[in-house]
This record gives structure tokens, sequence and C-alpha cells, in this order.
């Protein structure tokens, strides 16, 4: 049902834990929806030096949330602008349509932090 | 390593006795006869299905093997049970009465009468732990209440309803009663000679047999309409050339299952047991949903609080990956959490008992069966904790309650 990329981020999920130092937190979900992601970022220069999550939910959307602090470091609040929820989908190399949801949680998340920024 | 096989409600392994006995028919050069051809090798067949029938009455106690006729699946037995008896007493009248947490083969064969053919249904609420009152079936029977069918066991709690008791109470009104038997047939004891039903589904892949075969259990002179129109197969009951193989396979599962019910029941319930005490011991906050007397003896289902379900189910049956041991196995279960099925709908029957919805979304299932050791339990009760332990530390939910200290 998931791909290789999915399960691989699943099983070793990036840049896991909460930041007390952290710029900003998004967040996105409910316990209701059977999703939370919380984002924290931290950013240096302008750009995001540090980023990492917590997420109760399923294996796709914890899949996203460490895909997605990936995407994110390096990036300027610009080109975090511009991140969408294919972009994070494709990087997982797809998910099952219904799963898509997973991946709006992501950019979701991003933009809540972008926007307490 | 061999995968921890804790599913058994969903579907069972073919046990080997039961493969060796379907081999014949379905060897190139075996018993390939249609049972209604005359010649010798129809007539093989033919006496294979009868034998098989036999087994499959002696299993749930039917009067006559007559009464047993054989289907494609439980669907198939449940949709005939509940379709067939309303389009053939809808001159009695048109209602039927079922529970909330009926198996989606009658809940949506109920929702299919009501839709298309304006028959009305009454959904019977449960109680916290899944049990149907006698007392809500008394006040929902009509005069033109035409069929009353209520599961025997919950497939996922494992809930045994009072079967005789709402039985009794349909005889008198002398309204039909089914019950869908497919989690309880080959786990518990049938007696539907003495009890007061009329219809009952099974299903073959749930009892060690093999897929593809089901059978209906229609008390002699019930009458039901047939679903599928075609020979004069199953006496008229089932058209359609006899799956001979699948029948054979299903009659020597149910013979083993009433054989050996005695000694394996609670053999697999001291497993069960082992492992729920276990893990409510082990991991905080977790909670039993079920009735903890009225259960089968192989199932449990737990909610973990903070975690989704599907990713425990994809973490355990990944344990090796998940918790950095390759040595360890997988471990095979479900959840009732909607993030797991198709329409992201989440367990009807956790929400008819009143669980909350983010704890719903915690649940899973663990169902037991026949090929369960003591060193599954072992292994499991070393997994499961880590496994939400691992998964707890992902979770923000998880965080906010620590914080909170509750």
């Amino acid at each position: 049902m998931y791909s290789a990329k999915v399960m691989d981020h699943f099983q070793n999920p990036r840049n896991v834990g909460d930041m007390p130092d952290a710029d900003t937190v998004g967040s996105a979900g409910s316990p209701t929806c059977g999703d939370i992601l919380k984002l924290y970022l931290k950013f240096h220069n302008g750009r995001v030096s540090r980023a990492t999550f917590k997420t109760f939910g399923c294996g796709a959307a914890i899949a996203a949330s460490s895909m997605l602090t990936e995407m994110v470091i390096g990036k300027t609040v610009s080109e975090l602008k511009s991140i969408t929820n294919t972009q994070v989908a494709e990087a997982l190399g797809g998910l099952p349509p219904i799963k898509m949801h997973c991946s709006v949680l992501a950019e979701q998340a991003l933009k809540s932090a972008l926007e307490k920024r | 390593m061999k995968p921890i096989y804790f599913d058994n409600n969903a579907t069972t392994p073919v046990r080997a006795e039961v493969f060796e006995a379907m081999r014949p028919f379905l060897a190139p050069d075996g018993g390939f006869g249609n049972p209604s051809s005359l010649h010798t090798l129809g007539q093989q067949a033919h006496a294979a299905m009868e034998s098989s029938r036999e087994q499959v009455a002696a299993l749930v106690g039917a009067a006559d093997p007559a009464e047993i006729v054989f289907t494609s699946c439980g669907t198939e037995a449940d949709n005939m049970a509940v379709i067939g008896a309303a389009f053939a007493h809808r001159d009695k009248g048109r209602h039927l009465i079922t529970s909330a947490v009926e198996h989606h083969a009658v809940l949506h064969a109920c929702d299919y009468l009501e839709k298309e053919h304006g028959f009305a249904v009454t959904y019977l609420p449960v109680d916290r732990h899944g049990r149907v009152s006698p007392d809500d079936l008394r006040a929902a029977l009509r005069p033109d209440t035409l069929l009353v069918s209520i599961m025997t066991a919950n497939n996922e709690i494992g809930t045994i309803e009072p079967i005789q008791e709402l039985g009794e109470l349909c005889r008198n009104a002398g309204v039909l009663f089914h019950t869908d038997a497919v989690q309880s047939a080959g786990k518990v004891p049938l007696d539907l000679k003495e009890w007061p039903v009329d219809l009952a589904a099974l299903s073959g892949h749930k009892l060690y047999g093999p897929k593809g075969i089901g059978a209906l259990y229609i008390r002699r002179g019930v009458q039901l309409h047939a679903l599928l129109h075609g020979g004069a197969h199953e006496k008229n009951r089932r058209a359609g050339t006899e799956n001979v193989p699948g029948a054979v396979g299903l009659g020597v599962a149910c013979h083993l299952a009433l054989k050996e019910m005695a000694t394996e029941e609670p053999r697999v319930r001291a497993l069960r047991d082992r492992l729920e005490q276990g893990l409510l011991e082990r991991v905080p906050c977790a909670y039993l949903n079920g009735h903890p007397a009225h259960r089968l003896g192989n199932t449990t289902n737990v909610s973990f609080d903070a975690v989704e379900g599907e990713s425990l189910v994809l973490a355990l049956d990944q344990a090796g990956f998940t918790l950095r041991n390759e040595g360890l196995p997988g471990l095979e279960i479900s959840t009732g959490s909607a993030c797991a099925s198709g329409l992201l709908e989440p367990s009807h029957v956790l929400k008819a008992i009143g669980v909350p919805s983010d704890r719903i979304h915690g649940s899973v299932r663990f169902s037991l069966g026949h090929f369960n050791t003591d060193a599954d339990i072992d292994a499991a009760l070393d997994i499961i904790p880590r496994a939400v332990d691992r998964l707890r530390s992902l979770s923000p939910i998880w965080e906010d309650r620590q914080k909170a200290g509750v």
C-alpha cells in the first residue's frame, strides 16, 4: 500500500522531537480527526537551520512529517511559502489517494508555522 | 523470522488436514466431477458434498444436514438470510430489526432493503460492552416485523450476544430469527436444533477452511427467496455449480473444530488472557474494549491512548525495523482506526459501545487462534509495549499529557 520511501520515513523518521528554542511552532490536525502534526522551525541568516516534528497519526502522516522537515531545512521564508502538499507526496514516492490528506496536514502545519512567525 | 499472526478474526490459515482433504478435488487428475452429473465422477463429487454437509451440520448442531446450504462466503450467507427472508415474507410486513454492531454483511444488506425496496429497519443500540438488551428487542418488535438479525459474537470486540434469549422473544412473537455466526462457529458450541434460531451464517476461512466457501443454516420449513437463479442446485435454494473442493475443506474444518473445541477453546483463552492482562499491566493508559466475561476466548480489543492504530499496526508488522532489532518477529493485527479503513470511517462497533473518537483511533484488535503458542505471547508482551512507547515518543498528545501530569 505504501511506497518504500514512505516506509523508510515511517521506520526511520528524521528530525523527531520538540525544540525548546524554536523560532516558530506550527500545528495542524486534531485528535478527533486522528492526526496532529507539530512542526518546530529555527532560522539562521534567513534560512531554516533546524526543523523538528512531533506527530500523532497514521504511517503516512508520520512519513509526511519527517519528509517535510527534510524539505524545509535550508529554505528561505519565500521558498517555504511555495512548498505544496503535492510536493511532499511526490517526495515520498506518492501516497495512496485516501492518504493524500496526510500531505495536506504537512502543508497546513508549515503554513501555520509561517503565520505564527 | 516467521511473523506472529494475531488476526484470526480477519482470516485463518488453512489447516494441513483441510488442505490434504481438498487436494484430490483440485488435482488435474482428481475428483473434478460436477455433483449434478449422473456418472461415477459426478456421483463421487456429490457424495463428498453430502458428507461435508453432515460435518457442517454437526458443528452447528443442526437436526438435519439438509438444513445446510453451501454459499460462496459468509457475506453471501448473511445476504441470503436477510434479503431472502425479506423478499419471501414481505406480505407479512416490511420491518426488520438488527443491531448497531453487526458486520457490514448484515448492515449493508439491511441498508439495501431500506433504500432500494422500501423496508424499514430498526437498529438496536448496545450497552458499553456491546450487548443487545432483550428488553430493547421486545420493545422494537412490531406486528409487521418479519426478521430479527443479531450476531452470535462480534468480530471486533468478541462480545457474545444473548442469542437464546433474543431468539425466544422472536419465536414467541412469530418472527424469524437470523444470527450471523461467522465469528462464533468453531470457537464456541452452537446447538441450533435446541436454540430458537431459524437462520445462521458461517464462513470457511474463519475456521481454518478455505476462502470462497460459506454456509447458511436454514431451519426446516423456513422459506427464503434465492439470491442466485439458475439450476436446481442446493435443492433450488442456491443456484450455481457447487464448489466441491471448498465444501470438502469446510467440512473437514468443521469436523476438526468440533473435535478439538473442548481442549482448544480453553488453551487459546488462556493465551489471550495472558496477552491481555500483560498489556494492561505493562502499558500505561491502555483500555479494554468489549465484554469482560461474555466474550470469545480468542479476541481482545485494546485502546492505547495517544497512539494512532494504523501506525501501531505498521510498527508491529515491521517490528524488526521499527524497534531496530532485526531478530524480532513482525506481529500481524488490525485496528478500528479510521485511518486504516478504506473509507476513513472509524469502527462502527467501537462508536456504538461509546468509545470516544480519539480512543477509537488508538484501538487495535488481537485475535488469536489455533497456531498461536506461549512463545508468541512472550514475544508480543516484549514487542508491543516497546512499539507503543516508540510511537508515543513521536506523539504530541502524549507529550502534552506527560507535561500536564495526567
